[in-house]
């Protein structure tokens, strides 16, 4: 009840010395509000990594072949050697075969859902009289050309039979259609088109055009020899160029479910005990945007701690000035605590009385560099063109704080009033 | 109980500076009883020792030596908290200043003491409107002290003194800082409250014709209690 009591009193003591506190609450202000701003900034930051991240496929894992690191080992007679790879480039005996793939489904069938394969063919060019166009050839299992976020303006994508039956078929890119067919989507559907591969010429029917995105591609040759991709199916890709379908690398799509971080080491540990023990040059080791996410988030997070931790420290001002003027306060007001005292008030009643105010000042100024802090940070967090989301945890901890800088700087003060004799403070003009 | 023995000091001593050169003994032995339901007044003039006497029975300070109970219970011997508690209860102060807390309402001066004893808000509400009738501030209860004149102030002080209902109001120059007429008025209402309500008042002051109009005047010189005598008292109201 004497709380309440205090607290009224306390507002209406600002409210009376308006100038004077909100001067005192500007340190205060600053203080949380650039904390405030910095964590919505951090937090909007990481917050976008994230969302941007698992639109791209937080739960592929990128599988491939490393070759292991170099060590030393001393054998029990005391030769040393060293430990390392053999060959710097693998040969067809290190790749990750399909049978490999196959076991690991089996071993796990809840977290495998599937594998983006793979098989670059190479740059090639598309050859029609006069008329042609530069491609890069892929072949890619179902999954891979799903993923692939091909958008199909004609035609289809491939069927399983295509990929069962290693089909001569192709999809190309309306860029391709423009170079080789002057943009008649239709005409190139069904056409049979003659590619220089190598030396070599072989054909394939077009069966899908898809839209080509420039943005996505880097490319420094002029328009007309832009190299853009030409799909064919996985097993059709291996046939072409004569070899058995095994990869280097490879995408593995993990459940939603699967927590991907340790089912990574899963993986590894998985190929590198059953099928990479013996091999001496290479191991098998797995990458995926969330640990890359992971370790990003945490660098935004201490970078946005490093700053705030600076921000604190206007915070202590803040309280030093908070402290200054309570003693300012309670100086000015020693008749009235004397008043008080000859009331009837104890010394722990003056003692939350002053207390009480140093929090009410601090928490005023708080909630105002609250109020400030998130606007500046949503409106920074929205210019550099983040997701904008509130640091919930920053607007706690601000409001916890400031009250602690209350508490911590108002007890001296508040102390001092209430060991006032009062004899002398009514005394007091 | 009418009659019975309120403030009971004995030899109150007073030194101020103990052990150092410059050691002052301000009260030298003063005896002094008040029985309930009695208008005493204390005079003398400055430097007297009438303010270190009045914060002695007003326990704001300790006497360093002597004895003083008030309504029974022992003062000297009271921990500071407990002094809180003494103050809040059993005393009712009236200033020359009317040292009426600032930036609250009238109201809420008259509340105060009550607040300090734990009184619910319902409860301490009713009452300091109740007082404030009686002071003749009803109707301006709810202004600031700033915006009231000296008697209007010191009124609400004199209710604010009545809060807890004390043993004692002792009023330190209550019409010091007042005009004669006004004065007059704060004096008609401690004798109402004398005559009416029975309550027992201490007056201190340095005025001889205000000191004539209470009971029993005891005069003090020099921290020393030099003559005591009865008063006319008040005319009727």
């Amino acid at each position: 009840m004497l709380l309440f009591e205090n607290f009224l009193l306390a507002l209406s003591g600002l409210r009376a010395n308006k100038m004077r506190s909100i001067l005192t609450m500007l340190g205060i202000i600053i203080g949380i509000a650039s904390v405030i701003a910095i964590m919505t900034v951090g937090s909007s930051m990481s917050g976008s990594i994230t969302e941007t991240m698992s639109e791209m496929g937080a739960s592929n894992i990128t599988v491939g072949l490393t070759q292991v690191s170099s060590s030393t080992e001393v054998t029990r007679s005391g030769m040393r050697f060293n430990r390392g790879p053999r060959y710097t480039q693998y040969s067809d005996d290190d790749l990750i075969t399909e049978e490999m793939l196959e076991a690991l489904q089996e071993a796990y069938p809840e977290d495998v859902t599937g594998y983006m394969l793979s098989k670059s063919v190479g740059s090639a060019q598309a050859k029609d009289g006069q008329l042609y166009a530069n491609i890069s050839i892929t072949g890619g299992n179902q999954t891979y050309i799903e993923n692939d976020r091909l958008t199909i303006l004609a035609g289809r994508f491939f069927t399983d039979r295509d990929q069962e039956e290693a089909k001569k078929v192709c999809i190309v890119s309306d860029y391709f259609c423009n170079n080789l067919f002057n943009g008649d989507v239709d005409a190139a559907l069904g056409s049979q088109i003659s590619i220089l591969l190598n030396g070599a010429y072989c054909h394939y029917t077009v069966v899908g055009v898809y839209e080509y995105d420039a943005s996505s591609n880097f490319s420094s040759s002029s328009e007309e020899d832009t190299s853009t991709t030409l799909y064919i199916p996985l097993l059709t890709a291996f046939n072409q160029v004569h070899e058995d379908p095994a990869y280097s690398q490879l995408t593995l799509i993990s459940a939603t479910t699967t927590n991907v971080t340790s089912f990574m080491s899963t993986v590894e540990e998985f190929f590198n005990s059953k099928y990479y023990r013996k091999n001496e040059s290479f191991e098998v080791s797995c990458s995926s945007l969330t640990s890359l996410m992971e370790e990003m988030t945490s660098m935004t997070g201490t970078i946005s701690l490093a700053i705030s931790f600076i921000a604190g420290i206007s915070l202590l001002v803040g309280g030093i000035g908070v402290m200054n003027i309570m003693l300012v306060s309670i100086q000015e007001r020693t008749k009235e605590i004397g008043t008080r005292k000859a009331l009837g008030a104890t010394n722990a009643s003056i003692r939350t009385q002053f207390i009480v105010e140093a929090i009410v000042l601090c928490l005023v100024g708080g909630f105002l560099g609250i109020v400030i802090g998130c606007t500046i940070g949503v409106i920074a967090a929205h210019q550099m063109g983040y997701y904008v989301y509130p640091s919930i945890g920053g607007i706690i901890f601000s409001v916890a704080f400031s009250m602690a800088i209350g508490v911590f700087f108002g007890y001296y003060p508040a102390n001092k009033a209430a060991k006032m004799n009062p004899v002398e403070a009514l005394r007091y003009e | 109980m009418k009659g019975d023995i309120i403030i009971d000091a004995k030899n109150i001593i007073k030194r101020y500076y103990i052990g150092q050169p410059n050691e002052l003994e301000i009260l030298h032995g003063i005896d002094l009883t008040v029985r309930e339901g009695e208008f005493v007044a204390i005079v003398g003039a400055s430097g007297s020792g009438k303010s270190t006497l009045m914060n002695i029975i007003g326990v704001l300070d300790k006497p360093t030596e002597g004895r003083y109970m008030l309504d029974g219970v022992d003062v000297v011997a009271a921990k500071d908290k407990e002094l809180s508690e003494i103050r809040n209860q059993k005393i009712g102060f009236v200033f020359q200043t009317y040292n009426l807390v600032s930036r609250t309402s009238a109201l809420k001066n008259v509340e105060l003491p009550m607040l300090y004893a734990g009184m619910k808000s319902g409860a301490r509400r009713r009452r300091a409107k109740q007082l404030m009738e009686i002071v003749g501030m009803g109707e301006r209860m709810h202004h600031n002290p700033d915006e009231l004149s000296g008697g209007q102030k010191q009124r609400v002080a004199i209710a604010r003194a009545m809060a807890n209902n004390p043993s004692i109001i002792l009023a330190d120059e209550p019409t010091g800082a007042l005009d004669t007429k006004t004065g007059r008025m704060v004096m008609d209402l401690f004798h109402g409250l004398h005559l009416e309500q029975g309550k027992t008042i201490v007056l201190i002051t340095h005025s001889p014709e205000l000191a004539e109009e209470t009971e029993r005047i005891l005069t003090l010189s020099d921290g020393m209690i030099i003559g005591e005598r009865r008063g006319l008292g008040h005319a009727p109201l």
